[in-house]
């Protein structure tokens, strides 16, 4: 695509998260700030924006998953049966 | 508090306004379409809200706003013609804002302090329209289009402040100082828009609730 | 856990979409999708700017300072939506320039309702109010779009257009309020317009042939939010005292709306470019794309 196409991102309020919103064509920074205030702002919507190149921002979306690692996930860890002998163990088994 | 200064300022930002206005939907840009648009509105806010001053707490500012006569209208010259091309619309937009800066600079020292606090109010907002104005400004200075038109719009600039003012604005806008176009008779665009602009308010009777 | 990985093959592809898939920009997706999506939403796009057109002669002739600023930014707001469709068009292929000069050469389709005129204030009213309803339930089927980047800022454009419906609203309200002449303005502009806001949502098609519903694009049928909108709406203009031109309109018990079969031979006239003010309006917008194309070249150039 020859035109520059920034991203935006966008803050609801004081310490959210930035989100991205969309995008705009721009030539420069200026144009895009210029544009992307309006079109993610005149309603109050955001208190503050980042305005990134395209062509910075680097795609990430693969994850190799080859071997057993489930130590490093919830799933991994399942407590109920091992919580349940401990009690009955302690003598600390509630009711039902 | 200078009330057809003041008057002066409103119709100004009211006609402006309503010219920037009619750019919605058809500006060269989808993204400055939005921008621009946002500038018209901002510029009808504050003919509003010197409206509402000038009425006092009992008036009405839309009465201020339409129910004048054409000829009664202190606007300038500049802010009334019908210029519905991208060059002129962004000359007048740049010469403007650099003459209502000095204008509202001088406003903001105003003994009356309900004037000097509007003025200041007028002003932050108009901080981002001078952004705007100096960007596309900078991106079109060596455009011949602009640069024409500039030059024709620029004796109309000049009128839009008062003489003791324009020394000020020769020098930032870079060009020579000629006769300028003056406030107080107005071109024969203005009882046009005037008509249209009130045509839907005529409709009904004075006083009629839309 | 191994990214969702979207199966590169027809079928599999369409049965990935149909049970929740959601789709990115740079994901893998069948020509088929791809194509009919951008025919989608490119449309949707050219609604948002030609709609425009009829609404912006109305910002010139607003009776108070209020409703010239509420419909300054409707109208904003609704050349902001084209530009977020129009980079989400841009993005599965079909450049913006392309867009708009398919648009200008009569080349691609714009909503019904756009190709109509506006003759008085009353119409503003009935538009902002019963125009941006109808479109709004077809918005609101979209949020759950498989294609993600399109649901994404249909979010946006749902919450920007429930200012319009209260703007529409209020401009009404203040008019059958008002003088007897204000209250006929809206029952005579509401009664122009009944017919394409029934023709709105498109004929009814079974969702099984419908590949917009197939493809998990849109999420209902068009008879369903037709259904929608009459079943929100009808209630609310009744209750003003304004009347519906059409004698069999009525819910029935079973709380289907049963109505006067719009006129399809029209729409199909309309939208394929021979509506009362088509040509007017693609002159009007071809006029100033090219007047202004000295100003997209200086500004995009390097």
């Amino acid at each position: 695509m020859s035109h520059p196409v920034w991203e935006v991102f966008r803050q609801e309020r004081r310490g959210q998260p930035f989100e991205h919103a969309g995008s705009v064509v721009a030539p420069d920074a200026d144009f895009a700030e210029a544009w992307a205030r309006e079109q993610y702002g005149r309603r109050g919507e955001s208190v503050a924006l980042w305005l990134v190149p395209r062509d910075a921002i680097r795609d990430v979306e693969d994850w190799a998953d080859e071997f057993d690692l489930k130590y490093r996930r919830v799933d991994g860890y399942s407590i109920k049966a091992r919580l349940k002998e401990a009690r009955e163990r302690a003598g600390t088994v509630g009711p039902g | 508090m200078n009330e057809q200064a003041l008057l002066g300022l409103a119709d100004d930002e009211l006609v402006l306004g309503w010219r920037d206005s009619e750019w919605t939907g058809i500006a060269p840009l989808l993204e400055e379409d939005v921008a621009f648009s946002s500038i018209a509105q901002n510029e009808i806010g504050h003919a509003r809200a010197v409206y509402e001053l000038l009425a006092g707490p009992d008036g009405d500012a839309d009465v201020l706003a339409f129910d004048r006569r054409p000829e009664e209208y202190r606007c300038a010259p500049l802010v009334e013609l019908h210029l519905l091309e991208w060059a002129h619309t962004i000359a007048r937009r740049w010469l403007y804002e650099v003459a209502d800066e000095i204008r509202i600079t001088a406003l903001k020292q105003d003994s009356d302090t309900a004037v000097a606090g509007l003025a200041a109010k007028i002003d932050r907002e108009e901080a981002y329209h001078r952004m705007h104005a100096e960007m596309w400004h900078d991106r079109l200075r060596d455009e011949p289009r602009f640069q024409a038109a500039v030059a024709e719009l620029w004796p109309h600039a000049l009128g839009v402040l008062p003489a003791e003012l324009r020394g000020e604005l020769v020098s930032r806008v870079g060009l020579g100082e000629v006769e300028a176009t003056e406030r107080g008779t107005h071109t024969d665009e203005l009882a046009p828009m005037w008509e249209e602009m009130t045509m839907v308010r005529r409709s009904a009777p004075a006083g009629a609730q839309w | 856990m191994a990214a969702v990985e979207i199966p590169q093959e027809e079928q599999a592809f369409l049965e990935y979409v149909q049970g929740g898939g959601q789709v990115e920009t740079t994901d893998w997706m069948t020509d088929d999708y791809r194509a009919k999506l951008i025919k989608f939403i490119e449309m949707h796009g050219n609604s948002e700017l030609m709609g425009v057109l009829p609404e912006r002669e109305w910002i010139l002739r607003a009776p108070t300072l209020q409703r010239k600023l509420a419909l300054t930014a409707k109208v904003q707001d609704e050349v902001g939506h084209a530009q977020l469709i129009y980079r989400v068009v841009e993005d599965l292929g079909k450049p913006r320039e392309q867009c708009l000069a398919d648009l200008v050469d009569g080349k691609a389709k714009f909503h019904n309702v756009f190709h109509y005129p506006t003759k008085t204030w009353g119409d503003v009213g009935v538009i902002a109010w019963l125009v941006d309803a109808a479109a709004i339930i077809s918005q609101k089927a979209l949020l759950k779009c498989s294609y993600a980047p399109y649901a994404r800022i249909m979010k946006k454009i749902c919450w920007e257009e429930s200012f319009h419906i209260l703007h529409g609203r209020d401009v009404i309200l203040a008019m059958v309020t008002g003088t007897p002449e204000q209250f006929e303005l809206v029952q005579e502009a509401l009664d122009r317009w009944w017919g394409p806001l029934m023709q709105f949502h498109g004929n009814p098609i079974p969702s099984d042939e419908d590949p917009m519903y197939l493809w998990r694009i849109k999420s209902q049928g068009n008879e369903e939010a037709r259904q929608q909108f009459l079943d929100g709406y009808v209630p609310q203009i009744w209750e003003l005292g304004l009347t519906v031109p059409d004698p069999k309109l009525r819910k029935r018990d079973d709380g289907v709306w049963e109505y006067t079969e719009p006129d399809w031979a029209e729409l199909k006239h309309v939208v394929t470019g021979h509506g009362p003010k088509t040509q007017e309006r693609l002159a009007l917008r071809r006029g100033f794309l090219e007047q202004e194309q000295w100003v997209r070249d200086a500004v995009l150039a390097a």
